[in-house]
Formats: structure tokens, C-alpha cells, sequence
């Protein structure tokens, strides 16, 4: 795991005494809801994260020598709130002169009522609305994934510029921009209306998933996988399922990490290679997220009659779960499952995929066919799986020099050190 | 990091005797927190030692006892399995706990399957893998 110490706030820390360690796993714990309690009053998600900081500063400095208080939570918040009240009544003073202090008066009353922090089910709303802020399509989507990793995530700055591989000043920029982005445009505090829902949480869906398919298939770098980024992404998506139990596609989304995730471990071999799901030890494959995933599946199903695109591809992804062989697994079922994505998403890769599980089900011509016939789509220009699956069925047609080409080409387009790897030695296979 | 959390038995719990409201709410509330930080991922209590047994293994010999068993404060009732950060994290979720009476719960890292390498033989792999076939299908 990425590890308790490299996830916390920028605070310099002498020694890292029980204490601190102690105040590492609170801040991990109640961080978040205490940004969106304070979001929900200050209306600003920078001055929010700023007064929480503050917060913690307070904690690392009085704790060491008063103890953890019995509610660490409360504590933080009533802080927090504290000193927010502080700064306004600084700020108040200074523009009392000018006519623009209405609304700093009415933060001020907020934050003086007594301590909202204690009533749960409204914390729990207040995350719910800050995912939904962090989310907000008037972000771009780096900048969406950055602050919600940061505020929700409880990842730092730097973790988050090693995550997509890009500088911290880029990071720090970018989460900057955005938290700008949200006051100017005022976007509320507030879970969408029943007329926007649908449309706001599937851009909330994409997020998480994106994060969760960074980590299992890096797009770029020189590991293959990166756990620490599904176990983060599977957290977000976890929580979100227990805050919106209604909502089929939120469980068809962790349905569909949790089975995946089963298979990180067998998905990697000794020396950090990828390995193919017909090559992987099932054996090693988590029970725990499997039993999870195909309960969550099943849930999934149960709230929705037209099943969405999320809860499609647990499906496909429970037909591997449950089969103990690639031989043994219903391809068939697959094939549906794909032809009813296809429908949904009308996406290239959609239909590439389907194209394998038709070559599963129904024989390699069919599926060289529809590889084929996707050879000229824009969509899957420069997209690396093309070639890729093309030399997979060319191999098993026997023609091994075509094959070899396609791998080569595959390789060239492939962004990833070890899948790049596998590709070439697929290539130089192919020529023996 | 996962955490399994193992909570003992009491001479209530082993008389097969619910817990009153009180505690059901409290634990029900806290189980909830658990859930919606996503940390929560699998809990069950156990039924008394009188329904259970124990086999002791000597030599060749395998001795079946019947339960119940007199040890209160060995017996297991009811487990957690945790997702964390770090032990600090577990820690801190379990000092949260609806818990009192000078009870100890004992909270404790999970192996992960990589920590055995590649101790597992081909064949305690097979088995392991009939064992997962299995409870995919329950």
C-alpha cells in the first residue's frame, strides 16, 4: 500500500511518535468529511481545505501533549471552524468600509451554529455533495480526477503527479485552477436534481473508473499495474455505493472493479510482466472481491431492469469470474453481454472486444472478420489493441508473418514499458 | 492492507442470547460508518460453541469434541474483515468501536496471497482453485 506516511498533508513532522502516526490515521479517517462539512458552510472548497489544514496544524501541535481527543472528528471540525471565524472577522473589519460584506456576515453566522459535525446522516449528504463538486462537468477531466483524488482521495499533491506521471507544479496547477474554476462559476454545494442526475453521476462514475483503470492497466510508465491506484479507486467507488444504495450503476461500477481487482495479483508474473488472462493462475485470484463483486452484480441487477453500461461489463467480467478455464467460460453469454454494450456505448473498442469473445464463441473467422471490418474505424487509429488482437488471431490462424507484423506495429503504438515488451517478444516469436 | 478484527465471546453470547437493542443499534451505526468509509469488507458473528465442534489431531488419530467449550475469552464470536491504509488506520477505526466492559478485541494483519511467493505447490494450487470454484458458484 502506499503507506500511511506518504499520504498525508505537507506538514513537516520532528519525530514520528505514536502520536503522530495516531493523527495520520484520523486525519486519514475524517479528513474528507470535515472538507465537505466545511465546504457546505464556507461555499468555497479552497477556503474549506485551507481551514481543515489548519485544523491539523492545531492537531499536531496540541495533541502530542493533551492526547487524542474522544472525538477526534468534532474536535477538527469545531477547529476548523474556529479559525474560519477568525479570519472572517479580520476580513470583516477590513471591508467594512466597502458594502461587500453580506455575504462573509451570513458565512460567519453559519459557522457559529452549534457543532453540525455530530449529526451523521448530514456529513455523509456533505461528501456526497463534494464528490459531486469535484466532478462537476465545468471542470476538464485531468482536473476533475486531481480534485477528487486530493480531497476525497486523501492523496497528495506529489502522489497524485506519480499517478499520471506528470510534475507536481503541473498537479499543483491544475487543482489550484480548478478549485478557481469552481467559485467563479458558483457552482452549489448540492447533489444534482432528478433531471440532471443521471447525466452528473455518470460523469462521477467516470472519474472513479478512470482512476481504477490507470491503476490496472497503466497507459504509460514502466509498471504494467498499479494497485495502489485500484485499491483508491475501489475505496471511492465503495463509498459512493454506500451513500447512493439505490443507484444500480454505482454497483454495477464496483461490481466491475471488484472483479477485476480480483485479478490483479495474477496478473502480473515474477519480473513485473503482464500476464494475459487465458495465462493466469485462477488460483490466485482474490475470492474475497470475487464474492463481493458477483454480490454487488447481483444488486446491480436487481435495481435495474435495462441494465447500464457498468453493470454490462461486470456482467462480462463475472462470466470470468466464474469459469475455472478460458475454455470453460461461457463465451456465448459474452458475446450478448458485448452485442448489449455495443448497442449502449456504440464504442470501437466495445466492438473489438466483442470481436475476441466472437472468436471465443464462434470460431477465429468470424472473429477475424469483425477485426477486420474495424481495421479503417478513426476511432482505433493509433489504439495498440487493434494490431494487437489482430496478431493474437493471426497467430492462430498460422499466419505467423502477418502476425509478427501486426505485433510489431502494436508495440510501436503502446505507451506502456512492459506491455510494449510482451508485444515485441510476441513479434519476435513470430518470425522463429 | 487488510485486517481481520476477532471479537471474543461472552457467557451471553455463548448462552445464545441476542444483544439487547441498545448494542445492536450502536454496532449497527458503527457498521454503517465502516461501510460508507469504504472499510468494511465482510463481517459475520458466529453462532455458540455449542453448536460447533473442535478435531484434534494426534499421530494418525483425528478426535472429534462437541462444543460447547468452557474458555469464554478464547472463543471467537464474530470477525471483521478490514480494508486500510496502514495499522494505524485499523487502529483508530477499532478505538471507535461500541465496545466496553474491559473486553480486548484483537485486531490483526491478513497474509496476502503474495506474501507466500511461490510456496504454494502446483497441486495446493489445484486445490485452492476447486475451493474458489466452489464459493464463486454459492
Amino acid at each position: 500500500m502506499s503507506g500511511s506516511a506518504g499520504r498525508q498533508p505537507t506538514i513537516r513532522r520532528v519525530s514520528p511518535s505514536a502520536t503522530h502516526r495516531a493523527i495520520d490515521a484520523v486525519w486519514r479517517i475524517e479528513s474528507t468529511r470535515l472538507i465537505a462539512g466545511l465546504t457546505r458552510i464556507v461555499r468555497d472548497v479552497a477556503v474549506a481545505e485551507d481551514l481543515a489544514q489548519d485544523a491539523l496544524v492545531a492537531a499536531l501541535q496540541q495533541w502530542p501533549e493533551s492526547g487524542i481527543p474522544d472525538q477526534p472528528g468534532a474536535w477538527l471540525m469545531t477547529t476548523a471552524k474556529r479559525r474560519g471565524i477568525d479570519a472572517l472577522r479580520q476580513r470583516v473589519a477590513l471591508e467594512r468600509k466597502r458594502q461587500l460584506i453580506g455575504r462573509e456576515l451570513e458565512t460567519l453566522r453559519q459557522l457559529n451554529q452549534p457543532d453540525l459535525a455530530a449529526q451523521v446522516e448530514d456529513v455523509q449528504d456533505d461528501v456526497l455533495r463534494l464528490i459531486f463538486m469535484t466532478c462537476h462537468p465545468v471542470l476538464s477531466q485531468q482536473a476533475r480526477v486531481a480534485l477528487t483524488l486530493r480531497l476525497l482521495g486523501d492523496l497528495s499533491t506529489p502522489e497524485i503527479a506519480r499517478a499520471f506521471l506528470v510534475s507536481e507544479g503541473t498537479v499543483a496547477q491544475r487543482i489550484v485552477r480548478a478549485k478557481r474554476t469552481l467559485a467563479e462559476a458558483r457552482v452549489p454545494f448540492e447533489v444534482p436534481g432528478r433531471d440532471q442526475l443521471a447525466e452528473r453521476l455518470s460523469a462521477v462514475l467516470e472519474v472513479i473508473y478512470l482512476v481504477f483503470n490507470e491503476g490496472y492497466a497503466a497507459t504509460a510508465g514502466e509498471h504494467w499495474i498499479r494497485p495502489a491506484l485500484c485499491r483508491d479507486a475501489l475505496r471511492l467507488g465503495r463509498i459512493l455505493a454506500a451513500l447512493m444504495p439505490r443507484e444500480p450503476e454505482v454497483h454495477g461500477l464496483l461490481a466491475l472493479m471488484e472483479l477485476q481487482a480480483s485479478r490483479l495479483r495474477a496478473r502480473v508474473g515474477p519480473h513485473g510482466e503482464p500476464v494475459l488472462l487465458a495465462d493466469q493462475d485462477r488460483a490466485r485470484w482474490d475470492h474475497l472481491l470475487v464474492q463481493r463483486g458477483l454480490v454487488g452484480l447481483r444488486r446491480a441487477e436487481q435495481l435495474s431492469r435495462a441494465l447500464g453500461p457498468y453493470t454490462l461489463q461486470a456482467a462480462i467480467a463475472a462470466c470470468h469470474a466464474r469459469a475455472h478455464s478460458v475454455k470453460e467460460t461461457d463465451w456465448p453469454r459474452i458475446v450478448a453481454l458485448y452485442d448489449g454494450l455495443a448497442a449502449l456505448t456504440g464504442s470501437p473498442v466495445v466492438e473489438l472486444n466483442r470481436a475476441v469473445a466472437v472468436t471465443m464463441a464462434f470460431g477465429l473467422e468470424a472473429g477475424l472478420e469483425l477485426v477486420d471490418s474495424l481495421a479503417d474505424e478513426p476511432a482505433l487509429r493509433g489504439y495498440h489493441l487493434l494490431p494487437g488482437v489482430r496478431g493474437d488471431l493471426l497467430v492462430r490462424r498460422g499466419r505467423l508473418v502477418e502476425a509478427g507484423e501486426e505485433f510489431a506495429r502494436a508495440a510501436d503504438l503502446c505507451d506502456n514499458d512492459r506491455e510494449r515488451e510482451l508485444l515485441l517478444s510476441r513479434a519476435v516469436a513470430c518470425r522463429v | 492492507m487488510r485486517f481481520m478484527v476477532l471479537v471474543p465471546g461472552s457467557s451471553e453470547s455463548e448462552a445464545g442470547g441476542m444483544p439487547s437493542t441498545e448494542i445492536l443499534e450502536a454496532m449497527t451505526k458503527y457498521n454503517e460508518e465502516l461501510v460508507k468509509a469504504g472499510v468494511m469488507l465482510a463481517g459475520e458473528g458466529l453462532r455458540p460453541t455449542s453448536q460447533g465442534a473442535k478435531v484434534r489431531f494426534s499421530g494418525g488419530d483425528r478426535t472429534v469434541i462437541d462444543g460447547p467449550f468452557t474458555e469464554a475469552k478464547e472463543i471467537v464470536a464474530g470477525y471483521w474483515i478490514w480494508e486500510c491504509a496502514s495499522r494505524d488506520e485499523a487502529i483508530e477505526w477499532l478505538k471507535r468501536a461500541p465496545f466496553d466492559g474491559g473486553v480486548e478485541i484483537e485486531l490483526r494483519p491478513i497474509f496476502e496471497a503474495d506474501d507466500f511467493g511461490e510456496q504454494l505447490t502446483p497441486g495446493l494450487r489445484e486445490a485452492n482453485e476447486r475451493l474458489r470454484r466452489q464459493t464463486a458458484h454459492n
